[in-house]
């Protein structure tokens, strides 16, 4: 029998936490950058169901996962441009579309799953994107095991989290993406256009949003099924707040986010029916609030977030 | 040139226009959806109009189906228009339920009848406002988006009555179903109409919708709330306590949504499971934007959403059409009401 300390020693924990980590990376990405415009994305949870839905969609009517990849990622753009439109130009309050985009995509989800696929007694599956051991690096001993054995998505995500954080950093559009979010005012003076760039950034994060959905779909699991998100977004949301919308804090938060879960799933084992399991299924919501808690007060937030931006206005 | 200029007042008119033309928008790219399914899309809605009122027996199923929506849209548009974002009715609604069952069953309350029924509202009542009442206090203590901490305890709540239906509330008469222990027969809600499901919770929620309409225009309570909203700045310029209006307008709020599920199990279940809400919560916000907050126009807003569900099942049987269509109208004509509520606001200068 495993103690509770020796799940930290083996390397299939530590690869979990990478992969359940992915959908997080994606999505907290895709928040933040909409964010650090200036625009709050409650989307995020009917976007991330969406891309699942139609990423899946994509690859079980023939095409490539890629292709699914890239479909998921243009719904979450549409999406994008749907809040955008109407938060940024019509300045409508961001927290109430937000939660209608949610709404709005995740019914129009299941309505064109159930639609596709009649109700049978198991849910069709595709073949999910298969494990790349990179070459001399997966075969160093636990490493090897625990990073370098990933899907393709997962190295994907790190990598984009890693441009992200240099792009917002150091590009002049990031810093662009920065001023609107903090003084759009300032921003419009330096020439720049500040409602272009926030709809930029918001469709640009939704299209991530929705590959951190399709990547529950196309690589954690095999097959689409309704609340599959179970809240994902929102705990993207919080996520944000606890980076400090910095991208490469956003990276480190998920993954000791997923680092929770992992372990979670594995004490469920350890412990067995002493504790009911559902007591373990509400850590990572606990944890999100908690990670709220902490960091809501040191968190430098954009100082425009959800302030509509109207010429000639102050 | 054209331009916009915001209108100081909005004429009744418009106000009342501005959801019909919301909702014309949503059933017509629903009609497309519907095309798209291969059904006739007339045919379709008016087999949804049969299917919600074609029948004693489907009106009564539309009406109850209507009344935890007027309550869940009361905690919406309570909050909201004091600028209190509760997202988390769904989770109030639950642990109301929860409570009701608890103390409704033979394990629970001994009280007769008359005192019974009341007393189980109330704890609905309170453990909805009690849910919320944590989020309120993380906002005001520690400066945390009530937004993502009520999203985040609607999974919370719902696990915990997992939890408890699997546990120390399990039914162990119901063949291993997770479900609570039934409430007791003198806890049930009087039927409205006889040999129906709807009973008197519809009035109670009716009842409520114009007493906090009054409450709202009338009292200093009601102005505080909204003024807390508006302007939360000068509010307190206007020696307005805020925390005191939104610690009242949480109880209020998270104490109608637990009011809801509490009324959902002694009206019409008996019994508490996890799919008790096919999404009453959030279905709630979109029935208090529908009724832009105004309390009464929130009973009307119910009745319309409840229509669409009750009405797409029955037409999805007969059409096969995914009865998920009613979501998506749903869902489509909070977006259009948002639009139309904001052009309504404005109007076109030469």
């Amino acid at each position: 029998m495993m103690d509770a300390l020796d799940i930290f020693a083996s390397a299939g924990l530590w690869a979990a936490v990478l992969r359940i980590a992915t959908p997080l990376i994606f999505g907290t990405l895709g928040a933040l950058i909409s964010e650090r415009a200036g625009v709050l994305n409650l989307g995020i949870e009917g976007i991330m169901t969406f891309g699942a839905m139609i990423g899946w969609m994509t690859v079980y009517h023939g095409g490539d996962l890629w292709l699914g990849l890239a479909v998921a990622a243009l719904s979450g753009a549409v999406f994008g441009l749907l809040h955008a439109a109407l938060t940024v130009p019509l300045g409508l309050s961001q927290h109430v579309t937000g939660l209608g985009i949610t709404l709005f995509a995740s019914s129009l989800s299941y309505f064109i799953f159930r639609l596709a696929i009649p109700v049978s007694g198991s849910p069709p599956t595709i073949v999910p994107f298969q494990v790349i051991k990179i070459p001399v690096l997966s075969d160093l001993p636990f490493l090897g095991e625990a990073v370098f054995s990933q899907t393709a998505p997962t190295y994907l995500a790190i990598a984009l989290a890693l441009v992200i954080a240099y792009a917002l950093a150091r590009t002049p559009l990031g810093l662009a993406i920065r001023i609107v979010g903090e003084n759009p005012h300032a921003a419009e003076a330096q020439g720049i256009d500040p409602i272009r760039v926030r709809i930029g950034a918001v469709v640009f994060g939704s299209a991530l949003m929705a590959m951190g959905g399709a990547f529950l779909t196309l690589a954690a699991f095999n097959s689409f099924f309704p609340t599959m998100v179970q809240g994902r977004g929102w705990v993207c949301i919080a996520l944000v707040v606890f980076a400090s919308w910095r991208p490469e804090r956003a990276l480190g938060g998920a993954l000791l986010f997923a680092l929770f879960d992992a372990y979670q799933l594995r004490l469920q084992h350890v412990v067995g029916k002493a504790i009911p399991y559902q007591l373990f299924l509400m850590i990572p919501y606990i944890m999100s609030i908690l990670a709220l808690l902490v960091m809501a007060r040191r968190a430098r937030v954009p100082q425009a977030l959800m302030q509509p931006f109207r010429r000639g206005e102050r | 040139m054209i331009r916009f200029e915001r209108r100081t007042h909005v004429p009744f008119g418009l106000r009342l226009a501005a959801p019909i033309a919301a909702v014309l928008v949503a059933l017509a790219f629903a009609g497309i959806l519907i095309a798209i399914a291969g059904a006739p899309v007339l045919e379709a809605y008016r087999r949804m109009l049969i299917g919600a009122f074609g029948s004693r027996l489907a009106i009564t199923e539309t009406l109850t189906r209507t009344a935890p929506l007027i309550l869940t849209g009361l905690a919406a548009a309570v909050a909201f228009r004091a600028r209190l974002w509760n997202i988390g009715a769904e989770g109030q609604f639950l642990v109301g339920a929860l409570a009701a069952a608890a103390l409704g069953s033979q394990h629970g309350l001994h009280l007769p009848p008359v005192l019974l029924i009341p007393a189980l509202m109330l704890a609905g009542a309170v453990a909805g406002a009690l849910l919320l009442l944590g989020p309120l206090a993380l906002r005001l203590r520690f400066g945390v988006d009530e937004v993502v901490t009520t999203l985040l305890l609607n999974f919370v709540a719902l696990l915990f009555v997992s939890m408890m239906i699997e546990g120390a509330l399990k039914d162990p008469l119901a063949f291993g179903w997770p479900q609570s222990v039934p409430v007791v027969a003198d806890a049930m809600l009087p039927k409205l109409v006889a040999r129906t499901r709807l009973h008197v919770g519809l009035l109670v929620a009716i009842g409520l919708a114009v007493v906090i309409a009054l409450v709202q225009a009338r009292t200093v309570f009601g102005m505080e709330s909204r003024a807390a909203g508006l302007n939360p700045a000068a509010a307190r310029f206007a020696g307005v306590s805020l925390t005191g209006v939104l610690v009242k307008v949480a109880c209020i709020s998270g104490g109608l949504a637990g009011l809801a599920g509490a009324i959902e199990v002694l009206g019409v279940k008996a019994y508490v499971t996890t799919d008790l809400s096919p999404g009453f919560g959030y279905t709630g916000i979109v029935v208090a934007m529908l009724a832009a907050l105004n309390p009464i126009g929130v009973v009307f807003a119910a009745l319309f959403v409840a229509t669409m569900f009750v009405g797409a099942d029955s037409m999805s049987r007969a059409l096969g059409v995914p009865s998920f269509i009613a979501d998506v109208i749903v869902a489509m004509s909070l977006l259009a009401m948002l639009v139309a509520l904001s052009l309504a606001n404005y109007r076109i200068r030469r």
